[in-house]
């Protein structure tokens, strides 16, 4: 399985820009060439050079460094938030294919509805507005939004399986409906799971990004990619660096990470519709 | 009908900018007012749009600062200081053509005062007994106890002269005042648009009409004022773009001086900092020049007390805490932290705080206080850290002139608690001799910095950006205004 | 059927319901007030007390809510506190920025996914499909608010070919369009991705079908009986993209419309929210999620007319 990706020339393109930035996130847990929270206001504004290699910000702070911290925001962020999504969405959808047409799947079903029609952004801006901003904040708000697109996934796969000779058979053997979804359904979903949750990954940078780019994601001193740019913003008129690498670092996280969740689809089930909605 | 009407009026706007760019005016500003009565707000938007534009009071603020006369020609103070007589200018109009008379300054000042008033700076008008009018052009008002800021405070936008009878509801989105510029309409979301009072009792204003834009986005105030979208930006929100303003020959950069001491605010009553020996380690532990220059690209003045440098009275107290990083990790250990403690940073929206921010939790990390930072909206932070006390530094320029009267309050935000710092105040308020009050002021300038009340970093420059034919736009802010009244291009 | 029909009234009037019910709670404890806000650090507790009490702060949050959400089913979303002025005036004033807006994006969005759409369709496994994957899969990638940064660095600062931003309203229909056009092709770029790759797949699928074998069969070529045949029977996956992708747009161009300072929905609810003006921020949001529950309430029925087996969307 694993060889048959790598095959594949999507994934691996994917796959090498995604793990640079998880690799320079796990890595500046020991080591950043600078540190990033020592500000020296009169080195600001270098260009990229033989020390600092991306140049430095505004407040005179290494921007390679800068780039590696924030890195692990992003990551840590979508991760947690697709957790968040996965941990409760799943469940949910389960519970509703096995109880299909009851009262319980028409709660979770509507209650999905009601989660999508509410602008994501906004929303989340709500929420930082009533806790204040911060990486934590930042998770919930993308996290809830990933928990219906989770529930209904697994719904709609789940509902195909239950007709399935081999639940059918698990049924006739008395096994209960918590006992098949468990059992028999969800590892027949994981491949799907695991399609959605890259694309869900890549979409939580993203929401991280904007996030952050607004002043509601993760607070300094941690840097953060979606600030590094908004803190730029007055200052790419005269120095574009500073703007060029934080969104050239989000725009490849995310490409690398859109690329192997393709990759996988197609792998998985080559039948399985192109495109994303 | 009103449809014809609307569309005639624009078509003549639109018309009168293309036929005399000589007597119009773009103005940019970051901020739109939530309305347009000042004294029912205390948004600065709200008086950059009408001070001396369209509402006049009492006494003004002249370009540099002064005290001068407004809508009272003149005024005659009482032997002991408790009674002025102000003899008001007859002619005056309104905007909707009725006279402005003595009822008018009655009815003004009785409604800032009263009991229910939503006047933003009741505090204004706290020392008045009694206003009465003698004739149509004459005022008396009694006051309870001597008070020598008394022409000062009826020089605030807060004070100007409403029109007795006019709907207060209604000005808030249709203005009706004495000024040089009449209100002409407001686009919500856009702009402001003005026109000159061909009726003005004073010098007529030299512009025809003026545009007041809202461009929130300092990147985009940027690239309008390059696009020539703007004429003027009187304070431009972002320093680092000044400049290539400075370097364009199309420009001009109109550095001043404002009311806003800029300050670290430390929560006086919360442990640690209710430890003088605290509160003197911060103010050692802080680098004014890297914030002047991180954080405003150089634009600013040290200061030493809440007080601002360029009034008469300043004294220079910077060098009473110079950053000497060693001697507040000394003082810190003096005082039981040797190593250092964890406190929070609150920080508003603007980009002194925010920036300013980044590089004061750096510097006070070196000394071995860790901040949690966190950023608010002015609406989250008046309710946690200014209603809630609930910080443990926040940084905020005070812009009101001559404010440093609020250390003399306990219940202020940072909760100053100093007998003497009250008495010292009681006393410069009923003190009408000049000299003795500069006296007083310069002795409170001492007292602020030798408690170490707060972190006093910089004074908030007026960095404001110009066509360069744009002749006669204010170079201070001695209060928030744009005045335009004396504003023309000169080709 | 009827049945049916009934059956998701109910629910899409449960829902609103709900949904009024969660924004009036969920905004209403954001700390902070409007009349501290519009008074300022200066401002006596007495004045604030009092213009707190002028514009109805201190009735009990049961009556507020209950006036906003019966006002609601007479198209009254009251009074702003900050502005004093009816809510619904200032709603449909931003409207006429940021309906535009969208419609303006989506018309870009599909100009620019069709024809590549297509392209990749007809020319499978080409340089040219090549491309079109890879150009989509970059144009998903780049973070809109980035790319408008970058292009008013690009062409409103350094070239000038756009005003930077601003709305100079709609009185010239032109000059209105021309401040709409970099704001709605930085929007476009993302939906035109997603959409060019849907066209894409649903061409691809219809490609299969019996129908497409006897266009061919009739002589058509390859080309001719996608755009005849296929073009047709891709559209319903096609317009069901289009139709979220509008009540994205509307309600997703926040951050667009702070960077280029449109006065639209976006901006007005960014104020609102800083201002403390809360009944504003309800009202907005709770028309834009009334929007997408009907939206989605008339994209179930229609499914649910057209194919009875579609009594659930998956």
């Amino acid at each position: 399985m694993i060889k048959a990706a790598f095959k594949m020339p999507g994934f691996t393109i994917g796959f090498i820009l995604a793990m640079t930035f998880v690799l320079a996130a796990l890595v500046s847990f020991f080591w950043t060439p600078f540190p990033t929270d020592i500000v020296d206001v009169p080195n600001k504004f270098q260009l990229p050079n033989r020390v600092n290699w991306l140049g430095t910000d505004h407040l005179g702070r290494d921007i390679f460094s800068m780039l590696m911290v924030g890195a692990r925001t992003s990551i840590a962020v979508a991760v947690v938030a697709v957790g968040i999504g996965m941990g409760l969405g799943v469940p949910l959808g389960l519970a509703a294919a096995a109880r299909k047409g009851s009262l319980l799947d028409e709660v979770i079903m509507r209650g999905n509805d009601l989660v999508f029609a509410f602008p994501a952004l906004l929303i989340a801006i709500l929420i930082t507005a009533v806790f204040g901003p911060s990486a934590v904040n930042a998770i919930i708000a993308i996290g809830i939004f990933n928990i219906p697109v989770f529930a209904r996934l697994s719904r709609g796969a789940a509902l195909s399986l239950w007709t399935r000779d081999f639940v059918l058979s698990a049924r006739v053997a008395g096994k209960g409906a918590v006992r098949i979804s468990a059992e028999h359904i969800l590892p027949n979903i994981l491949n799907l799971l695991i399609v959605q949750g890259t694309i869900q990954f890549s979409l939580g940078i993203l929401a991280e990004a904007a996030l952050s780019y607004i002043g509601l994601g993760a607070q300094p001193p941690i840097p953060s990619w979606g600030r590094m740019l908004a803190d730029s913003q007055t200052m790419a008129s005269f120095a574009p660096h500073l703007a060029l690498f934080p969104g050239a670092a989000i725009v490849l996280t995310v490409l690398g990470l859109n690329l192997m969740g393709d990759a996988l689809r197609d792998l998985f089930d080559p039948k399985i519709r192109r495109g994303r909605e | 009908m009103k449809r014809i009407f609307l569309g005639a009026s624009v078509l003549a706007l639109t018309a009168s900018m293309a036929m005399a760019q000589s007597t119009h005016i773009n103005i940019g500003d970051q901020l739109e007012p939530p309305h347009l009565d000042p004294t029912a707000g205390a948004a600065g938007a709200i008086d950059n749009v009408v001070y001396a534009n369209i509402y006049e009071g009492l006494t003004r603020f002249s370009a540099d600062g002064d005290v001068i006369a407004g809508l009272a020609e003149s005024w005659d103070i009482s032997e002991d200081g408790l009674t002025y007589t102000f003899n008001l200018r007859s002619g005056v109009k309104y905007h909707d053509g009725s006279d402005m008379t003595a009822s008018d300054v009655v009815y003004s000042l009785n409604r800032a005062r009263a009991e229910d008033s939503t006047n933003a700076q009741k505090g204004l008008f706290a020392g008045i007994a009694d206003v009465t009018a003698a004739d149509d052009t004459t005022v008396v008002v009694t006051l309870t106890s001597e008070n020598g800021g008394f022409l000062f405070n009826m020089a605030w936008g807060d004070a100007i002269i409403l029109n007795e009878g006019d709907d207060v509801e209604a000005l808030k989105s249709q203005p009706n005042g004495t000024g040089a510029f009449t209100f002409t309409n407001w686009v919500q979301g856009d702009s402001i648009n003005l026109a000159r009072n061909e009726n003005y009792w004073g010098t007529p204003a030299i512009l025809e009409t003026v545009t007041i834009k809202y461009i929130s986005d300092p990147t985009a105030a940027f690239a309008a004022m390059m696009a020539g979208d703007i004429d003027a930006f009187p304070t431009f929100p972002a320093p680092e773009n000044l400049p290539q303003f400075d370097a364009d020959p199309r420009f001009t950069v109109i550095i001043g001086s404002t009311e806003g001491e800029t300050i670290l605010a430390t929560n006086n009553k919360m442990p640690p900092f209710d430890n003088p020996l605290v509160r003197k380690a911060l103010s050692h532990a802080i680098d004014r020049s890297a914030i002047i220059d991180g954080a405003m690209f150089g634009y600013g003045t040290p200061i030493g007390s809440h007080f601002a440098p360029h009034n008469p009275a300043y004294i220079d107290l910077t060098g009473e805490s110079n950053y000497d990083p060693e001697l507040a990790r000394a003082l810190l250990a003096e005082a039981g932290y040797p190593d250092g403690f964890t406190t929070t940073l609150k920080l508003p929206p603007p980009t002194y705080a925010r920036r300013g921010g980044e590089i004061i939790a750096a510097q006070l990390r070196a000394v071995g206080i860790e901040t949690e930072v966190t950023n608010l909206e002015w609406g989250s932070w008046l309710e946690e850290v200014f209603r809630g006390y609930d910080f443990g530094l926040t940084i905020v320029s005070h812009t009101e002139p001559m404010d440093f009267g609020v250390y003399a309050d306990p219940e202020y935000y940072f909760q100053y608690d100093s007998a003497e710092y009250q008495a010292l105040m009681e006393e410069l308020t009923a003190e009408t001799d000049p000299d003795r009050r500069i006296a007083l002021m310069q002795d409170a300038q001492r007292m602020m910095a030798a408690d170490d009340v707060n972190v006093y970093l910089f004074q908030l420059a007026k960095t404001g950006v110009a066509n360069k034919n744009i002749v006669g736009l204010w170079e201070n802010s001695p209060t928030q205004a744009t005045d335009l009244t004396a504003v023309y291009w000169s080709e | 059927m009827l049945r049916y029909i009934l059956k998701r009234l109910i629910s899409l009037g449960l829902s609103l319901i709900a949904a009024s019910v969660l924004i009036f709670v969920a905004i209403e404890i954001i700390p902070g007030d409007a009349a501290a806000y519009m008074l300022g650090i200066n401002a006596s507790p007495e004045a604030v007390a009092a213009l707190r009490e002028q514009i109805g702060l201190n009735q009990s949050d049961f009556t507020r809510y209950f006036d906003w959400a019966t006002g609601m089913l007479r198209g009254d979303f009251g009074i702003s506190y900050t502005y004093r002025v009816p809510v619904a005036d200032m709603i449909s004033n931003r409207l006429w920025v940021s309906l535009p807006l969208a419609m303006y994006a989506l018309f870009l969005s599909t100009l620019i996914a069709f024809p590549i759409g297509i392209i990749a369709a007809s020319k499978r496994g080409s340089v040219a499909d090549w491309m079109v994957m890879g150009g989509t899969q970059l144009g998903v990638a780049i973070p809109n608010f980035w790319f408008a940064m970058l292009m008013v660095q690009l062409l409103a600062i350094k070239y000038q070919f756009f005003t930077a931003g601003g709305f100079p309203g709609w009185d010239n229909f032109w000059l209105g369009m021309k401040a709409l056009t970099l704001p709605a092709f930085v929007l476009a770029l993302p939906q035109a991705s997603i959409l060019a790759r849907v066209m894409r797949s649903a061409l691809l699928d219809t490609l299969t079908e019996d129908f497409m074998r006897t266009a061919r069969a009739k002589g058509r070529t390859r080309r001719g009986a996608l755009v005849h045949h296929a073009l047709r029977n891709a559209m319903i996956p096609v317009l069901t993209i289009i139709g979220l992708q509008f009540s994205f747009l509307l309600a997703g161009a926040i951050i667009i419309e702070k960077i280029f300072f449109l006065p639209g929905l976006g901006s007005l609810i960014l104020t609102a929210i800083s201002q403390r003006d809360l009944i504003v921020v309800e009202s907005v949001v709770m028309l834009l999620v009334f929007a997408v529950i009907v939206v989605t309430f008339v994209v179930d029925i229609t499914y649910a007319l057209v194919d009875p087996r579609l009594r659930r969307r998956v």
